[in-house]
């Protein structure tokens, strides 16, 4: 299962009306496994749109619907990862892997009863994005890149629908980066869950997304929408490829009116 | 493992002994009266002379100050997670706070002989009235600091506030209040004597306090090195017991530095 977004002229204020204006009038809509990015110059509102699309911050106007249902609260289902991996020191890798089967329902309930099957769903996880083995590690003996791949676990154990991604290979090396995009490209074929990654790398944009989401300076407005039909899967070697390096080009030079337009 | 005689293990002791040593031969340079500073010699003279009371009194000591100080530790451990976990109850309470702790404890024991007579329990309140700020401060420091991050993945799940404080507020604020009890241990102690030279008819400051009005020096000093003594072992009590607790906040050599308010 996964799930259908709809944001319908939505803004965001911090500090309520008269407030920091984040996010204004924005409107997108992913469909049911979809897998869109959304680009735009530092501080213009991307996190927030994250915010609002999990909940965990109401709009000041305007509707935010996921499946259907208007959010009016934390959604409760969400994975969800960072460009910190933020793991708890104190658990172990797969400890951590496990959290949100100990939070989220109807998992918290039956924790005990299940831990050594969870146990089990967390290593084939694990296993999948290069780390098997290291569950019993603690998070601080791993390099960032894996710390950044058990924060990817830790964001899809509970199987949800919708995965929000915030920059979260941003602090990676490039080799890591391209070859995490690949896993994520992987699972996310596999288990077809709703993606929106926020990114500040455009040809990550590309490489992953079905559709590419350009918002403006703050406060953010989408500004321009990209459909990408590069067939799938997409390798390394899609992009140097003359139609991803072309696509690329067209989004960084809307970027950069947005950031003009803003200057 | 440290080695039985690594430099680290060495070093203290021999700071000690060159802190005697300074001292003894200081008082004997200047030829400093007994009834000023009495020499090391003198003191531990005092110390093995007068060894019956001053164990019983340091045991009354002991005891008021351990009993003060778990009180501190409930208390300020309940006050600091509901202080951190809550930004209403902390913009309401820290002024408070703050103003008491600014308040000399040495003022406050004369009110607390005046409720509760003279004895064991002002030194057990002042004790505890004494340790339990820093424990409030960083307890609360180590819930109100969480990532926003991690809050956002567990609300995003559908956590409840206690939830988040059980699975990961309070296990991070487990180093910063471990921190705070070497601290509040020896707040403890200070807070015990003072109020033992006041009002109390036993207990190492009583002692101190009856020795010198009769010009026994070498037993004033012998009760201070009793005191400094017990507070040394006292934190290595809450040193140990922090390391094996909290091991994970050092990773593995590296010392964290936590926020030691106090
Ligand atoms: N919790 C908050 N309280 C008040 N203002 C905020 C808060 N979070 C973000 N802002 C402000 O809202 C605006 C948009 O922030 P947001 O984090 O959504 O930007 P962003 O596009 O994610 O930026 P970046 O690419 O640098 O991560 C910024 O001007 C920021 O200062
Ligand atoms: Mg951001």
């Amino acid at each position: 299962m996964s799930a259908t977004i709809s944001i319908e002229e939505a803004s965001l204020s911090y500090g309520g009306e008269g407030g920091l204006l984040a996010l204004a009038d924005a409107s997108l809509s992913v469909d049911r496994g979809e897998f869109v990015a959304v680009v735009g110059p530092s501080g213009c509102g991307k996190s927030s749109l994250l915010k609002l699309v999990s909940g965990l911050y109401p709009a000041l106007k305007g509707r935010v619907s996921v499946n259907g249902e208007a959010v009016t609260g934390p959604l409760k289902i969400v994975g969800m990862a960072f460009q910190n991996p933020v793991m708890l020191p104190w658990r172990t890798t797969i400890e951590n892997v496990l959290l949100p089967l100990e939070v989220v329902e109807p998992h918290r309930g039956q924790f005990r009863r299940r831990r050594a099957e969870y146990r089990g769903w967390a290593e084939a996880l694990l296993g999948t994005v290069g780390l098997a083995g290291f569950g019993d590690k603690n998070p601080w003996e791993l390099s960032g890149g894996m710390q950044q791949r058990a924060s990817l676990c830790r964001a899809l154990i509970h199987k949800p629908d919708l995965l929000l991604l915030d920059e979260p290979f941003a602090a990676l090396d490039a080799f890591t980066r391209e070859e995490l995009w690949g896993v994520l490209q992987d699972l996310w074929q596999e288990h077809k869950f709703t993606v929106v990654l926020v990114t500040h790398d455009l040809r990550e944009a590309v490489y992953l997304a079905d559709r590419v989401y350009v918002v403006s300076s703050r406060p953010g407005r989408i500004i321009h929408t990209r459909d990408v039909s590069l067939a799938r899967p997409r390798r390394l070697e899609t992009t140097f490829e003359p139609g991803f390096v072309e696509l690329v080009h067209e989004l960084r030079d809307h970027i950069s009116q947005a950031r003009q337009a803003a200057a | 493992m440290k080695k039985l005689f690594s430099k680290a293990v060495l070093a203290p002791w021999i700071a000690t002994i060159i802190l005697f040593v300074v001292w003894e031969v200081s008082v004997r340079a200047f030829d400093v009266e007994e009834f000023i500073l009495p020499s090391p010699t003198a003191t531990f003279g005092a110390l093995i002379e007068f060894w019956g009371p001053i164990w019983h009194n340091a045991f009354q000591t002991l005891f008021t100050t351990v009993v003060g100080f778990l009180i501190a530790i409930a208390f300020g451990f309940v006050l600091g997670v509901a202080v951190g976990a809550s930004a209403l109850l902390y913009q309401a309470l820290y002024p408070l706070l703050i103003g008491f702790n600014s308040i000399p404890k040495v003022a406050v024991v004369p009110i607390l002989v005046l409720w509760f007579g003279i004895g064991t329990v002002p030194a057990i309140i002042t004790a505890f009235l004494i340790s339990f700020f820093p424990i409030v401060v960083n307890v609360a420091t180590g819930i109100a600091t969480l990532e926003p991050e991690l809050q956002e993945v567990l609300r995003s799940l559908g956590a409840r506030r206690l939830d988040i404080l059980r699975k990961v507020g309070i296990p991070r604020a487990m180093p910063y209040f471990f921190a705070s009890l070497k601290i509040a241990i020896t707040l403890a102690f200070v807070g015990s004597v003072i109020a033992e030279t006041v009002a109390a008819n036993s207990g190492i400051g009583h002692l101190m306090l009856q020795a010198s009005s009769s010009f026994r020096v070498p037993l004033v000093f012998a009760g201070l090195i009793v005191i400094a003594f017990l507070g040394i072992v006292m934190y290595v009590i809450a040193a140990v017991i922090e390391r094996r607790f909290t091991g994970w906040a050092t990773r593995g050599g590296a010392a964290g530095e936590y926020a030691t308010g106090g």
